[in-house]
């Protein structure tokens, strides 16, 4: 007979619940009762709520067991889980669950699924298939099949991708131009509720390296960085594994896939900054500097990175490149509604009893997400909150989720998308700590460089502190509104000119929060 | 190549050897923006880095003192100072609020005695704010030691506390 493959994730969210420990002790029993088995370390699936999730195959396919912890293993074992065998755990096959099923995965279609590390898996699953025909074509249609597909950047600013890539394609090489480019990913996922990023960089990591070389091939850049945070180790450790097999493979290096086409892969690793995440900080970070934003112009496109043309794209933008390429420009522009073309993975996260991760097309409401997707809350309590695109993000309340998730849906808002981070607060969340948490937190991670941003944000907590005591309310909340003003047109970069979105989006949907001196008084 | 550096990593040594830090700084000097990756290696090593290293890393790498300086200061990971046995990081930010992080927050801070950024006086326990470690459907989060570890509530992080103490974490099943 032979071993019966298990897979056991290696991702964070997995090993944070115990995933490590129970691969060992499925190891260690497995040996005990002389079972031959094959421990994969997959990626997760993103369902969350069901970690550690343990797959075995099996003739009918894949049989899922899950949240599984190591007290569990020796039951498992019992139960005959090794040939799918009924427990209290089993979940049945992963893909007939709704919350996969419903869902539209073109960038996650192998997560959690292959072996993160095996080339050969990944080509299997129709890897690399996007490169091939990139490397068959002129950086010119390239250019265009990423343009006519809608892309646009999944950092959150929501910019057409393709219209980058020209320019960084078109800026001039030579004498009196540059001796190279570069290709940079900002994989510096500093979001609350956010996980894609890291999910694909423990989970699929080859995909990564595929969009960022059909990059490297649309706009003649010959060197690409990977810019990881620290607090992702294991997705660091993963993507470094990966790039090795990859330059081992032939994907890589000086002669990619003997094409006679140069490019190679680095990776940097952050140090705990969230402003990092703006490019251009990134940028002076990847230079060994402070992570000090540069004002634009000049465009990165045009002088980036050491000064040379730079494409910065978020990870999901490039991970997005390889099916448009496989599949065309327009089987991708056909997901989505309005100018939002394709798909978006969105983040389920904080109070929400199945969090996780869900690829849908644009145009998906947040009502959808959070209750068919999320069922609700955790605790079963009403929503009442919920900030969508992260730290930086509208709270948007309950009565407004029937909002479709749509670039242009959320500005109409006064909202965002950003990196698709879904956060559900229940009917306890106290909005003015909230938004007084908002101020906090950009006080805590300016980069300093701007005035409005660096002290807007510390009296922007004295203010609202002001507010939450009941001193001179309607004259502070006045104050309050200035400052945030100030802020929005002030600021260098979005994370001064963002952080009034909390707050200003707290105070006007939830006014009762600003005025609990007055309130207890009137009890 | 460094690995990530959230305060005391496993096996790091306190012990500052001067002509072991030039070495690992020189080993390095080839790689492109070298300064971080230095400064995450030194850390790894050493667990802290120490003010001696600066000119050093001024040297080797053509900048000037203040520059360096400029960047160990500015990012919230490097430290100055040997670090205390066990570093404990708590999520602060909004997906692990909305779980209850807050009220972990409090009890930590009252067990502990301390608030973030500072050290128990017997040099035991480091308390770090970390904002977001990327489990955000499944806080609260927190980082003990260089793991991460969610769904947390007060006891079950004070067992995880225990056991690091105790020095087997890793053994804990």
């Amino acid at each position: 007979m032979s071993a019966v493959r298990v897979y056991v994730p290696c991702d964070t969210t997995a090993v944070a619940c115990g995933a490590d420990k129970v691969a060992r002790a499925i190891g260690r029993l497995a040996r005990e009762r002389n079972r031959e088995i094959e421990i994969v370390r997959n990626g997760s699936r993103g369902l969350f709520w069901l970690e550690p999730l343990v797959e075995v195959t099996t003739p009918e396919g894949r049989i899922a067991y899950g949240p599984v912890a190591p007290a569990d293993v020796a039951g498992l074992f019992d139960a005959d889980f090794l040939n799918g065998g009924h427990h209290k755990l089993r979940v049945g096959k992963p893909e007939d669950l709704p919350f996969l099923r419903n869902q539209e995965r073109l960038m996650f279609a192998r997560c959690g699924i292959i072996d993160p590390l095996s080339v050969e898996e990944y080509r299997a699953h129709g890897g690399f298939r996007g490169l091939l025909k990139a490397l068959k074509m002129a950086p010119a249609q390239i250019v265009a099949a990423v343009t006519e597909s809608g892309l646009r950047g999944r950092g959150g600013a929501g910019f057409p991708t393709g219209i980058k890539w020209k320019t960084v394609s078109e800026a001039p090489m030579g004498p009196n131009g540059a001796d190279r480019k570069y290709v940079v990913c900002n994989a510096d996922e500093g979001d609350s509720g956010t996980f894609a990023d890291r999910m694909l960089l423990e989970g699929d990591p080859f995909l990564l390296i595929e969009g960022m070389t059909i990059a490297a091939l649309a706009v003649g850049a010959t060197k690409g960085f990977i810019y990881i945070r620290s607090e992702y180790p294991v997705a660091f450790r993963q993507m470094n594994r990966a790039i090795e097999k990859a330059r081992d493979a032939g994907y890589l290096g000086a002669n990619v896939m003997g094409s006679g086409k140069s490019f190679d892969l680095e990776t940097r690793l952050g140090a705990g900054a969230y402003i990092c995440g703006e490019e251009t900080s990134l940028l002076e970070s990847l230079e060994g500097k402070r992570g000090v934003i540069r004002p634009k112009p000049p465009l990165p496109a045009l002088k980036g990175l050491f000064g040379r043309p730079t494409v910065v794209n978020n990870l999901l933008s490039f991970t997005s490149v390889p099916v448009i390429l496989d599949d065309g420009a327009a089987f991708y522009k056909n997901y989505g509604m309005g100018r939002s073309r394709g798909t978006q993975p969105f983040q389920l996260a904080g109070n929400i009893k199945q969090g996780g991760l869900v690829e849908k097309a644009f145009g998906v409401t947040l009502k959808e997400l959070v209750y068919d997707f999320g069922g609700g809350t955790l605790n079963g309590r009403p929503v009442r909150a919920v900030q969508v695109g992260g730290p930086l993000g509208a709270y948007l309340p309950a009565g407004e989720l029937d909002t479709p998730m749509d670039y242009e849906a959320f500005a109409a808002k006064k909202a965002m998308l950003g990196h698709g981070g879904i956060v559900v607060f229940d009917d306890t969340v106290d909005m003015a700590e909230q938004a007084r948490f908002a101020m906090e937190f950009c006080a805590a991670e300016s980069c300093g460089k701007c005035t409005p941003c660096r002290i807007g944000s510390t009296r922007g907590v004295e203010v609202i502190d002001r507010i939450i005591a009941g001193r001179d309310r309607e004259k502070n909340l006045q104050l309050l509104d200035d400052l945030c003003d100030t802020m929005v047109d002030g600021s260098l970069c979005a994370l001064g000119g963002l952080t009034p979105y909390p707050v200003q989006s707290a105070v006007r949907h939830f006014p009762e929060d600003f005025d609990r001196p007055s309130r207890k008084a009137a009890e | 190549m460094s690995t990530p550096s959230q305060g005391a990593s496993p096996g790091a040594e306190s012990r500052w050897d001067s002509a072991e830090a030039r070495r690992i700084i020189e080993s390095l000097r080839g790689l492109d923006g070298a300064l971080i990756p230095m400064l995450h290696a030194l850390q790894d090593r050493f667990g802290y880095v120490d003010d001696q290293a600066v000119p050093d890393l001024a040297d080797v790498l053509n900048v000037s003192r203040a520059e360096v300086h400029g960047v160990l200061t500015f990012y919230h990971d490097f430290r100055r100072t040997p670090p205390a046995r066990h570093a404990l990081h708590l999520c602060r930010a909004e997906a692990c609020q909305a779980v209850g992080a807050r009220a972990i927050e409090a009890h930590v801070k009252q067990k502990l005695g301390i608030d973030y950024h500072h050290e128990t006086p017997d040099g035991r326990w480091s308390l770090g704010a970390i904002y977001c470690l990327g489990n955000c459907a499944c806080g609260p989060s927190a980082l003990i030691d260089g793991e991460t570890y969610g769904r947390l509530t007060a006891e079950k992080l004070d067992q995880l506390m225990r056991e690091a103490e105790a020095g087997r974490v890793e053994a804990a099943e």
